[in-house]
Parts: structure tokens; sequence; C-alpha cells
């Protein structure tokens, strides 16, 4: 059952004696695992688009509320890690893929340390329909170190076939090794998996680089900008429903509102606005 | 009985006026239809026994909408019928607005029982008479004829909204009514099509920051600047037209703090507030969301006055219900015309009244054994614990697509209409 009065803290388990403890983490996983399948749940309703006829605004945005309630709450436990799923196999189009998490980068390129990321994939509403994604990786100019992994991380992406994720590692959570997911919409193009310039034309994600302002609470700032940011791609995602379900590229791009920052959709991958994301994405690989 | 056993989900809205005799009820279905009801007086000489009422029969019927299509956006837009209003009655023609999820119309209803007869120029059937016939002029006259009943669209008051259309209200002075959007309220005068007041817009500047919709407005039944809107995170919102042009600040906010004890992932969807009512009198506010009915003192804004479960069974089944989709069904509630019943819909073909002064409620059934218009419901009752009585109904056979969206209440006797999947039941 999802009631639940309070927040639940991992450290509450500890403090227990220890069948007790046993009895609140088995109750804990499945709570999260409950917590986990209404999320899937709802981002599976968001998927679904009635392409003919304009979906309920009203039921969107309770949907689209109701999970950024449940990724608050799973960044605040700190559990918010991704499932991977083997769902996409080398040959198999992005358009059959319905799930709300997938594996983005492959496992044989990925470093030793535990990666997070949470990636959210939109599929195309409609056939050629294309919903526009944010990817926003939150990198603090001051902090290195992530920048080199970031551009790391990126720049192995880079080379393999299919784009998926980026990841962060938030430096308020170093020491449970947790860090906020970062939130990625795969831009995917029905019917374009197999085909093989797969580089710089597959970049479906923007990148939107963000300078974290160092202060005395930057590092919870940047926890929670992160959180804000990314429910980016269910906003675009309830504004691309919502507005756009069968537009051209260009349209897409004249109809949704500038925003700060550089957003900028993606409908195929000769988009103008591709381009100065791939400058920028090429800025961060070179600079670092 | 009259009985519209069409598609499902229709619309009720009943005349605010039986000052004559004529009792009409106007129900929209999914199709774009509109069917009226009028209701036949038994006339027993001078007096009429009290809680008399007559039967309802199909009085006319009219295509309102038909499906649409946007080029722009390349969608579809639904004939559905979303509201149905009646305006206050002045002349002998009755007018009503009718409304799908883009375009509003008005619509003149009005009965012809004579025809004038005697042209010169024509013959009976129409027909140009050759003038060298014509030996003798005469004045035509009018005869009495079989009663027909037109039905005009008088103004179409359309592009006013991006979204989709939930409510439309028709103000006291007899010359506006609002509609509202997902986003937008606007404000019309009846005789003017090509413009319409944004009185509200709560759309923000980014999409991506949209986190609450209006879910229905209504104007108050006696002040005509005042109205209320409700939304999808249960806030009420009342907006003094006279303090400003755009209300998107409100005179006052009507919200209850959430209950921490019962707070789960679907708190905000239950507490949406899918129907909001002004009483008769003005004073009070009822509302609906998905478990309870409120009534609310326009002077009190940090709570209910009253709060009615409809059915808090369901509370604990909240998972099934988001994943069936039925959370988000949205229920009408209705006044009785001394405001002091209050009455809306359930499950399994369910509706609940409850007494505001007693604080009871019953739960009836919507379904008839046979046409007789006056049969007696049966009271129901759902099982969920303690002594099963014989006749109750277990929380898990509730026939969730048998839902009561819709219902109206006669605005000066105890007559009411529900809307079933399969009729409309007086």
């Amino acid at each position: 059952m999802f009631s639940k009065g309070t927040k639940r803290k991992f450290s509450d388990g500890d403090e227990e004696i220890s069948d007790e403890s046993l009895v609140g983490a088995r109750v804990a996983s499945s709570y999260n695992l409950q917590r986990q399948s209404l999320l899937d749940m709802s981002l599976i309703k968001l998927q679904l688009c009635h392409m003919l006829v304009e979906p309920n605004l009203c039921r969107s945005v309770l949907i689209a509320n109701t999970v950024r309630q449940i990724q608050e709450e799973m960044t605040h436990d700190g559990s918010w890690h991704m499932v991977t799923e083997a769902f996409c196999g080398p040959g198999q189009s992005p358009s059959e893929r319905l799930v709300a998490t997938e594996v983005l980068c492959r496992s044989r390129e990925q470093d030793a340390e535990p990666k997070l990321f949470s990636v959210i994939s939109y599929e195309g509403c409609r056939e050629e329909e294309v919903v526009a994604d944010e990817t926003l990786c939150s990198v603090s100019v001051s902090d290195t170190v992530s920048n080199v992994c970031l551009a790391g991380r990126v720049g192995q992406c880079w080379e393999k076939s299919e784009l998926s994720g980026v990841e962060r590692d938030e430096e308020a959570l170093e020491d449970s090794r947790l860090g906020s997911g970062e939130d990625e919409e795969i831009d995917t193009e029905d019917g374009a998996s197999t085909e093989s310039p797969k580089t710089t034309g597959q970049v479906f994600g923007t990148f939107e680089i963000k300078n974290g302002s160092p202060g005395p609470d930057s590092a919870l700032e940047e926890l929670f900008s992160d959180v804000d940011t990314s429910y980016y791609d269910l906003d675009t995602m309830l504004t691309g429903m919502q507005s756009a379900p069968k537009m051209g590229p260009y349209d897409l791009l004249d109809s949704l509102a500038p925003s700060h920052g550089s957003p900028s959709i993606v409908s195929t991958p000769t988009c103008r606005s591709d381009l100065n994301e791939l400058d920028h994405i090429m800025e961060i690989i070179v600079g670092s | 009985m009259g009985e519209d056993s069409e598609s499902p989900k229709i619309n009720h809205s009943f005349l605010r006026d039986y000052v004559t005799e004529e009792d009409l009820l106007a129900t929209g279905d999914k199709g774009g239809r509109v069917v009226i009801f009028q209701r036949e007086t038994e006339s027993k000489g001078e007096s009429e026994e009290l809680g008399e009422s007559g039967e309802y029969n199909v009085y006319s019927t009219f295509q309102s909408h038909e499906p649409d299509f946007d080029y722009l956006k390349s969608l579809e837009i639904e004939e559905k019928i979303n509201k149905i209003r009646w305006l206050p009655h002045q002349n002998a023609a009755h007018f009503l607005l009718s409304t799908n999820d883009k375009t509003i119309k008005l619509w003149k209803v009005s009965e012809r029982d004579k025809r004038p007869e005697g042209y010169n120029l024509k013959d009976e059937e129409g027909r140009i008479k050759d003038i060298s016939t014509v030996t003798s002029l005469r004045v035509p006259v009018l005869k009495p004829t079989d009663l027909m009943v037109e039905v005009r669209p008088r103004r179409i008051f359309a592009n006013g909204h991006t979204y989709h259309v939930n409510s439309i209200s028709v103000n006291s002075d007899d010359e506006t009514y609002l509609s509202a959007d997902d986003l937008r309220i606007n404000m019309w005068h009846l005789d003017i099509t090509d413009r319409s007041f944004n009185i509200v817009d709560i759309k923000p500047a980014n999409m991506e920051d949209l986190t609450e919709v209006i879910t229905a407005a209504e104007f108050h039944p006696q002040h005509c600047h005042l109205f209320v809107y409700s939304s999808s995170k249960g806030t009420l919102r009342l907006c003094d037209m006279r303090e400003s042009a755009l209300c998107d600040k409100h005179s006052k906010i009507f919200e209850e703090p959430e209950d921490p004890g019962n707070r789960s992932f679907f708190s905000e969807i239950v507490s949406s507030v899918s129907d909001v009512k002004f009483s008769h009198s003005g004073r009070y506010l009822l509302t609906r969301d998905y478990l309870t009915v409120k009534v609310w003192d326009l002077n009190m804004e940090k709570g209910p006055v009253e709060t009615y479960q409809v059915h808090e069974y369901l509370r604990s089944k909240l998972c099934s219900l988001y994943e069936n989709d039925c959370i988000f069904d949205k229920f009408e509630c209705v006044w009785n015309s001394t405001d002091s019943v209050i009455m809306t819909g359930a499950y399994n073909s369910f509706f609940r009244m409850f007494d505001r002064e007693t604080g009871r409620g019953v739960t009836l059934e919507a379904w008839r054994e046979n046409s007789k218009p006056r049969a007696v419901l049966r009271t129901r009752h759902v099982y969920t614990g303690g002594r099963r009585r014989r006749g109750d109904v277990g929380v898990d056979s509730l026939d969730f697509t048998k839902k009561i969206l819709h219902m109206a209440w006669h605005p000066a006797e105890n007559i009411i209409a529900i809307a079933t999947c399969n009729g409309v039941m007086q």
C-alpha cells in the first residue's frame, strides 16, 4: 500500500533490533517495489498518447505530478537508481521500446565505479513525430572532477553506436556513492535504429550545461536543481503531447517557448539545433 | 418515461424555469446530439397534487456538434457534448448553450403551432401561381397546425479556446456567460461571437512548469461579478471581476489542508475537484472530489463546513483505480431546490444523496425494473466490514464501468435526472 504518513529514512532500519530491522527492510523493499511499479505505470500512461484526439491535459498533469512526487521521494531516499534491463538488443528498433527506463550505455563501456543514472525514454507518439527532449547535465564549474567524469562518459557514449545516458555523481551524496540521476530523454526516431551513422547523427539528447553556483549549500542546491530539471523531460513530454503531436521538426522548435539555457527540440538528426548542441558537447569534451 | 437508449455519458442540465407550464430537460451525448425532454403536466382540474410529476417525453432532438478537424495541430475535435446550460427563460422560445471541446453554440428552441395560409402569389404547395389566375386578393390568415419544434443555431462562439472546454456558466445578468478550459476562462456576451474577454489565465510561461489545471467554473447565482473556479489540486478560487480585468489574482481561495494521515501518492489526484456548484442561496459551494463531496461556506476559506464520504471504501483500492484510469473519472454534484440535500454519483450505478440537516447519506441504485416513472429506488449498501446484511454489495464486486457521472436536479421540485450508461432516468 502506498499510504505513508512520513518519509522513511534508511537510517531508521539500522537502529532497530535485528529481526525488526529485517522486517523493516522487507517492508521497505516491498514499498520500494510498489513505488517503482507505480512509477513505471505512470510513465507508460504518459507515453500512451491518443494521437487522433488531444490527450486529456488534466489527466496528464496529474500523472506527471505523481511521477514527480515519486521521483522526489526516491531521490531523498537515495534509492534513485536505475533498473537496468536488457531491453535494447542491437537490432531492436527503438520504436518497440515502450519501457520507462532502459540501459543507455552498454555494460562493456562501463567503469568500475557504480553509475547511477535514470533514463526515461519517451517514444515518439506518432510515426515520425518525436517528442522533444532535454538532457540536463548540471556541471559545476568549480568541480573539475565532475567535469572530467562527465566528459569522459560523454566521450564514451559518443563513440558507441547508441547513445543512451549520461550520469553524474553528486558530491553531496558522495558517502553513499549515490547520486541523483540524470534524466535524459531519448529521442528515438522510429525505424532509424539500424542506421550505421550513429555517432553524431544519433545524438538525440541535447545537453544543457548549467553552471552551478558555488556556495555554502551549493551541493544541496545542485541536488534540488537536478531534481527540478530532471523533470524537464516530463514537462516537455507534456508540451510535446499537448501542443504538437504531429508537427514537423521546425514547427516543434517554433511552438515551444524558449526557456533559459538552451533547450532545443530534436526531431530528426538533421535538425538545426542539433548542430548547436553538438558544438556544446564537443566543447565539453575538448575543453576538459 | 423518456428514455434515450443511445451512447453512454449523457449530460444534463435542467431548465431553471418552470414558471410557465413547461419543464424541459436537455441531455447531450457523445455523438454530439442533444435530446430535449418535456414534462407532460397532468392537469387535474384546478389543483395539482403535491409531488405530482408527469412523464418526460422526447420534445426535440438535434445534432449540436459535428466532429471537426484541427488542421494546424492535425488533431480531431470530438463532437462529444461536454456541457449544456439553459438560459433564463425570457420569451416564448427557450435558449440553451451547448459546448464540445472547442466550440460553444447557442440554440433557440421554439415551437410553431400556426402557419399562415392564403397567400396570393403562392398556392398551397408553395408554387408560384400564374398571375393571370389571380382574380381576387385576400389577406393570409394564421391557421393552427400540428406542433412543430424548431431548433436553430443562433450563435456560434468559436476559436475561443486552445484547450478543452470543461464548463460553461450563464451569468445572472442574462447577458454574459463564461466558458472554462484547462488553463483559461473566457467571458462572452451572448450576442457577440467574434470576441471574448479572457478573465483567468493560469498558463505558465513555460509549459514545463504546469502543475495545475482548471477543472470547473461557475458564476455566482446572484452576484454577476463573482465566479468561482476549481483546480486539479483541490483548491477553489473565488474571483471578483470588479477588482481587475484579468482575475488571475483571486479574491478568496478555499483550500483544505492535507490530512497527513491519509497521505499517499494519490493524494493529489484524489483531491482534484471534478465539479463545483453554488447553492441556490449563493452562500455555499458544493465540490466533488474523487472520494468526497464538500460544502464550503463562502465566508470561511480555511476548510469546508461539511464533508460527506461518497465511497471511502475505495481509498484502499486507489492503486488499481489508478491503473484502470477510473481515478480520473469526473463526477458531478448537485443541490436540490432548497439546498437541503446534495447528490452525487458513484460506481455500480449507485448514486448518493446526503441530507444536510441530519448529515446522513443514502445510497440508491439507478436501476429500473420496469418503466414506471415513480418506482421507488432501492436503497443499497456497500459492505465494508462488520455484519453483512442481505443485499449488500461487496467492494470487489462493484462494476466500475457503470458510473454515474452526470445528473441534474429540478430547480423547484424533487425530480432528478441521472445519466446511466444506457439511458436517462427521472
